[in-house]
């Protein structure tokens, strides 16, 4: 859309305005993420830039809240609950999920937009409401598990979390998979069966492979929903499974301390990573499909 | 030989009809994609589902004063509120029996908040009765009522009894009225003393704040959208990083970061006292109020304004704006009356769900909305957490929810469910 050069003054003044507003809203979407990296290397305990820092002077940075954050018991506790619950959640979701996809996306399935609609809904009902419905349910299925059962009350809580972690994923997974299984060519499974495949094979070896890339980013969207869950863990969990985004959330209503800013930034590294591995197992997927990758 | 063909059934290999065998292989089918859905469905209908259904239901529930005073209830249904007596001798010999059961299995404390909610006193002067009728006899300490009259001038009141009478129903509409500030008295339903009416307000408060949070979006998110489904396709997806990447980071990152940035002494108050636009004295103050909420949540939510926005405007085929332009529209013609019209569906399916996405959220009105900028689902986690009062937390929650799914219902008939795109 570049200007044609028969374009009178007004069009071309509009043509710089619009980019200059884009370039606005775009600033606007990126500086809360831009201003948290530096801040999390402030030297001082404060939430802005101390004229040391404006004059890039070495003094004024420094990895102080990173290194509580290594070092504080809890926040490293918080950090490994959320690396032990959210894979654990999203292997039940991702599971669970694609069988149910693949079901989903089969020729006749009765009542099809009433189980569609219940399997996404995890997603649409307002997670307060979620939060308090799980905070009845989990605490009946606590006590049972502790009392009649007598498991472990640490191991318990750990059961719930991610239970109610993996009903939250699995939107997800569902919208991703489906989404991959419309292009997937159904001769295929039946060229294989034809070969004298049994239907375990046939997915492991023709199905799976072509429909990984949605596989696994649904599977990124559900460790993400998990990993940075607060409502839902603040109501299920105990203080035991404090997870990171719960830590965070104390942290900015009560004492605010800008080790958080540290933890931001290392969140955001982590979501670029993840970023990164979705844009790319897009691209795979777009290209495994023959469609031409945009 | 062609004769038998014609007129028998047309038979498959193994010589059963071809319609049966064709329906049987169909039913097989079926039953294989179900039993494919089911562990999840199953798994999906008993932790999630169900729990709120239940918890939907506590706002109609109210079988507690029943449970606890079983004897007392139908005696006490049979007096008359309007004659000006108490009840008679009969109905508090009831109650005794009654209260001496529930204070041994410690349920009247129960029994006790639940009235509390309609009529502030009840909890204290049940606690303290509590303590006498603990060591009475039922049988042999009758009859009550004086005895009572002297534990506490609140068993002669006939305002308690009409309460007690008021709420013993097995199913209340109380939490739903008292969720739109009314009450349920002994004299009908009226509304709440003014100084108690803040729900309504707060669901006018919540809705009008996610309608101006999603009139923001529309308006940030559309140039950006216009313009990633313009560009090449190489410069596109650079910006498009630009979109994603808010989009993927922790919304507690988000909520922090904007915390950071509008304080009284944050970055942007900084920015402007050193252009000079603001007074270093008088610093703006837009965090702790609806500004800062509104600010945060529009830029927390743009990215799923921008998305569906953008993937209906990469369908849209440039020819037509060219068409229009060549047979002599202006520039806003051509975009006016042949663009737009093309881009409403991408409006629609951002705008429904950016509005279901606002109005239930929770985190961030809760960290930089301070108390003039928080929204219905705030008051839920307070009732569900701290006062403790669950049905009316129910009650809002219903209420809530009922909207979100009218809204859910419009955006599965407009987009179609199947339809969502994420990233």
């Amino acid at each position: 859309m570049s200007l044609p050069i028969y374009a009178t003054f007004g069009q071309r003044v509009w043509y710089y305005t619009f980019r200059v507003i884009c370039a606005l809203i775009f600033i606007f979407l990126i500086t809360p993420i831009l201003v948290v990296l530096p801040l999390s290397f402030n030297a001082e305990d404060f939430f802005t830039f101390t004229p040391e820092m404006l004059r890039f002077d070495p003094e004024g940075y420094s990895l102080k809240h990173y290194r509580d954050f290594w070092n504080n018991n809890e926040w490293q506790r918080s950090f490994k609950n959320s690396l032990i619950i959210a894979p654990i959640a999203t292997v039940i979701s991702v599971s669970l999920g694609t069988l149910a996809a693949i079901g989903l996306s089969q020729s006749h399935v009765p009542f099809r937009r009433a189980i569609m609609a219940i399997l996404i809904s995890p997603m649409i009902v307002p997670l307060i409401i979620s939060a308090t419905g799980m905070f009845f349910f989990y605490s009946q299925v606590g006590n049972f598990l502790e009392g009649t059962l007598g498991m472990n009350k640490n191991f318990v809580g750990y059961v719930k979390v991610v239970l109610a972690h993996a009903v939250l994923g699995i939107p997800f997974v569902i919208i991703t998979v489906t989404a991959t299984l419309v292009g997937f060519d159904r001769s295929l499974t039946r060229a294989a069966a034809n070969m004298g495949a049994d239907p375990v094979t046939t997915f492991f070896k023709v199905q799976m492979p072509l429909i990984l890339p949605g596989v696994i980013s649904g599977g990124l969207f559900a460790f993400i929903t998990s990993f940075d869950e607060v409502v839902v863990v603040l109501f299920v969990g105990s203080a035991s499974q404090k997870t990171l985004p719960w830590q965070m959330f104390t942290g900015l209503r009560e004492q605010i301390s800008p080790t958080i800013l540290a933890v931001a930034t290392i969140l955001v590294v982590i979501s670029i990573c993840l970023l990164t591995t979705v844009e790319l197992l897009r691209r795979r997927s777009e290209r495994l499909r023959g469609i031409r990758p945009s | 030989m062609s004769d038998t063909a014609d007129t028998g059934p047309v038979l498959a290999a193994d010589g059963t009809p071809l319609k049966r065998s064709l329906a049987k292989a169909l039913r097989v089918q079926k039953i294989r994609a179900l039993l494919l859905i089911a562990p999840l469905l199953i798994f999906v209908l008993i932790s999630f589902i169900v729990p709120i259904i239940s918890m939907l239901s506590r706002s109609v529930e109210n079988d507690i004063v029943q449970n606890t005073l079983p004897e007392t209830v139908p005696l006490l249904a049979a007096w008359d509120a309007s004659s000006g007596e108490l009840p008679g001798e009969d109905v508090y010999d009831a109650l005794a029996r009654d209260m001496v059961i529930a204070v041994n299995a410690k349920q009247h404390t129960k029994l006790a908040t639940r009235l509390n909610y309609e009529q502030t006193g009840i909890a204290s002067m049940f606690r303290k009765s509590g303590r006498t009728i603990k060591k009475w006899d039922p049988v042999a300490d009758a009859p009550f009522k004086e005895k009572f009259l002297e534990l506490h001038d609140g068993w002669g009141d006939i305002e308690t009894w009409k309460t007690i009478q008021t709420h013993s129903g097995a199913i209340t509409n109380g939490y739903f009225l008292n969720a739109i500030d009314m009450q349920k008295t002994p004299d009908g339903i009226q509304a709440q003393p003014e100084n108690k009416q803040i729900l309504i307000k707060l669901f006018i408060r919540t809705l009008i704040m996610s309608l101006v949070i999603m009139g923001s979006c529309i308006l940030l998110g559309y140039p950006v959208a216009w313009i990633l489904a313009n560009l090449p396709a190489a410069k596109a997806n650079l910006l498009m990083i630009l979109v994603l990447l808010p989009f993927w980071t922790s919304l507690l990152v988000r909520t922090s970061a904007w915390k950071v940035m509008l304080q009284q002494q944050g970055v942007i108050n900084d920015v402007l006292v050193w252009i000079g636009l603001v007074d270093d004295a008088n610093r703006l103050i837009i965090i702790n109020n609806q500004f800062g909420t509104i600010v945060a949540m529009t830029h927390i939510l743009l990215p799923f304004m921008i998305l569906p926005m953008y993937s209906v405007m990469q369908t849209i085929n440039p020819t037509y704006v060219r068409a229009a332009k060549s047979l002599g529209a202006t520039d806003w013609t051509s975009f006016w009356r042949v663009y737009f019209p093309q881009s409403i569906p991408g409006i629609g399916a951002g705008s429904i769900l950016v509005f279901i996405l606002a109005i239930g959220y929770y985190i961030t009105p809760e960290i930089v909305g301070g108390t003039k900028g928080v929204f219905i689902s705030n008051r839920i986690a307070y009732h569900i957490s701290s006062s403790l009062n669950w049905g009316l937390a129910a009650a809002l929650g219903t209420i809530l929810l009922v909207v979100v799914l009218i809204l859910y219902w419009a955006y599965d008939k407009i987009v179609g469910i199947d339809n969502v795109k994420l990233g």
